[in-house]
């Protein structure tokens, strides 16, 4: 399957990437040689075959629900591109 | 010969003796590195912090308490957390970024006595096999035939052009789709991805989650099986991590592979392989025959179809894990324009943040997860990759303790060769590598000889799941076998 222009603007939209009209083209272009690499995966006959889900067939561990962790505001809010009175701060998203 | 030069083992041994000090040893490596700028290998140095964890190093020497990398010179690929240390994974959407806490295989690593040299070049994201797509440009391999030149691989190019080229005694790197064991042959060291959950992935920057693993690149077989015994074992902190013992992996390097069934994937021989690759095959399987294994044709059925399912499972991965980078957190955050609002910030952050191969993994990774398409691509790659590892399963079940087959498809290319104008041209030099990933299988990448063009060639075994100890006993046999002692000249 090939990928139009169109079609490559709203995977930019849902991956919240900004992508200039004027580089849609070329994207696509680009988008659709990796899908058509990915074609081949339908000459395979998957009929009755379970999908992968796990690596390594173990159980994962459980742990108690328990918080372990803790009063580190300032170190996580260390690298924060823009962090005022304790928060992360962002533009603003509700009028 | 300058220490930087030396193994672990040899220098694990002249420290033990007092023939050399930790912190002579660390500056013979600072020393290298910054001779060794051309390469762009190493691309944040930490050299205050590397001899103060050797002079720690020192003093445990001296109390006699010295684990085998108690005072062993080590670089650390970008994707590894190192507390303070810029942390980049290779990408401009991470400049800045000091992580608060270590990795577990720092934390591992500096338990164990290593010093830490700094952070070594990469693929942005581990995305790539060329470093090419680095925020830093690209590492350069030390191996030079003309006036070109080469990629050391990728993505951890940084980590094998430096211990190729002396500049450290080991590395750590990474491996989704054979982007330790691509570089290591491109450079002619020896490279391991362990099994999946053998190391534990918690502060190592992600890509592909059901992919990744860390290990060790090292000068030898035998080095690799000392730093992977310092690197490996279970931690509660990554759900993945197996809870189960780490072998003395050192102590089976026992040379002994006397009736061991070596399987030769008839599906590996591609249509147009090279005669020089072909023929270094060969000259495998006789090795390991003089060494009194048996060589066995197998058949791995679904082998051509890995490629395909990685670049769908691995960009499907990577969109939800890059999604974390949102301008809000850490890294970069763009400047916004009057009237831009959240979505304007997210937007505008990853299209600068974000370097082109990157973009387009995400979106692919994005379109293959999205409605309407997530059952005709996603689902079947998961489906296809159960069927490729139940090949290894069968094969295994069979008999066969060790896979062996050539690593790459070629040697090290020059930069600027490939995947200009198709994408795919590069993701092929994973062709042979991809396929233990999605199965989780341990594999190992070891320098067997120079190609016709003067630069290194490897070969791969592939191991039993949790095996790394008899793999790493084969890989030394196949290492001693070959005699692989050529070093590049130094025109850095």
């Amino acid at each position: 399957m090939s990928i139009d222009s169109d079609t490559a603007r709203k995977v930019a939209k849902l991956a919240r990437i900004r992508v200039e009209d004027a580089d849609l083209p070329a994207l696509a272009g680009k988008l659709s040689s990796i899908l058509g690499f990915m074609e081949q995966l339908n000459e395979v006959d998957v009929t009755g075959i379970e999908p992968m889900t796990s690596v390594t067939p173990m159980r994962l561990k459980r742990r108690a629900d328990v918080v372990t962790d803790g009063n580190i505001q300032a170190a996580v809010l260390k690298n924060a591109p823009d962090a005022r009175e304790g928060f992360f701060a962002v533009p603003k998203v509700v009028e | 010969m300058s220490a930087n030069t030396w193994t672990i083992a040899d220098a694990r041994d002249a420290l033990r003796k007092g023939e050399i000090t930790a912190v002579d040893l660390t500056m013979a490596c600072l020393t290298a590195i910054d001779a060794g700028d051309g390469l762009n290998a190493f691309v944040h140095k930490t050299p205050e912090m590397a001899l103060e964890q050797a002079r720690a190093a020192d003093a445990r020497l001296a109390a006699g308490e010295a684990p085998a990398m108690c005072g062993i010179p080590v670089g650390m690929k970008d994707l590894f957390a190192v507390k303070g240390v810029p942390t980049q994974a290779g990408s401009n959407i991470l400049r800045g970024f000091k992580p608060e806490y270590d990795s577990t295989v720092t934390t591992k690593l500096v338990d164990a006595g290593a010093v830490l040299l700094g952070k070594l070049n990469m693929d942005e994201f581990a995305m790539g096999s060329s470093t090419e797509s680095s925020c830093y440009g690209p590492a350069v391999n030390p191996w030079k035939i003309d006036d070109r030149k080469l990629t050391p691989g990728g993505s951890s190019g940084g980590s094998a052009a430096a211990v190729a080229a002396d500049l450290c005694l080991a590395a750590t790197g990474t491996d989704t789709g054979g982007s330790i064991r691509q570089p290591a042959a491109f450079c002619g060291i020896t490279g391991i991805k362990p099994t999946y959950g053998r190391v534990s992935r918690w502060g190592i920057v992600a890509y592909a989650s059901s992919l990744d693993q860390a290990g060790p690149m090292t000068k030898t077989v035998r080095d690799a099986a000392i730093m992977l015994g310092a690197m490996a074992g279970h931690d509660p902190k990554d759900s993945t991590s197996a809870d189960l013992a780490v072998p003395d992996f050192e102590a089976a390097l026992t040379g002994d592979i006397r009736g061991k069934q070596i399987g030769i994937p008839r599906e590996y021989r591609l249509d147009g392989m090279p005669t020089e690759i072909a023929a270094l095959w060969d000259r495998g399987m006789d090795m390991l025959r003089d060494a009194g294994a048996k060589i066995v044709d197998i058949s791995l059925p679904h082998t051509k179809y890995a490629l395909p399912t990685y670049y769908v499972i691995a960009p499907a991965e990577a969109s939800s894990n890059l999604a974390r980078y949102d301008g809000v957190r850490y890294g970069h955050r763009a400047k916004l324009a009057q009237g831009d609002g959240i979505t304007e910030m997210y937007e505008k952050t990853r299209a600068e943040g974000f370097g082109p191969e990157v973009q387009r993994r995400i979106m692919a990774g994005t379109y293959v997860l999205s409605a309407g398409f997530y059952d005709a691509y996603y689902n079947r790659a998961r489906k296809v990759r159960a069927l490729i590892k139940r090949d290894f399963e069968q094969v295994f079940a069979a008999g066969i303790d060790a896979i062996l087959a050539p690593t790459t498809p070629s040697s090290a290319f020059g930069l600027g060769e490939q995947g200009g104008s198709n994408p795919v041209e590069m993701y092929l030099n994973d062709v042979f590598t991809v396929t233990l990933n999605l199965a989780g299988l341990p594999g190992v990448a070891v320098p067997v000889g120079l190609g016709s063009k003067g630069l290194p060639l490897g070969l791969q075994l592939i191991g039993r799941p949790w095996e790394e100890a008899a793999l790493l006993n084969h890989a030394h046999v196949l290492e001693t076998a070959a005699g692989f002692v050529a070093k590049p000249g130094k025109w850095w």
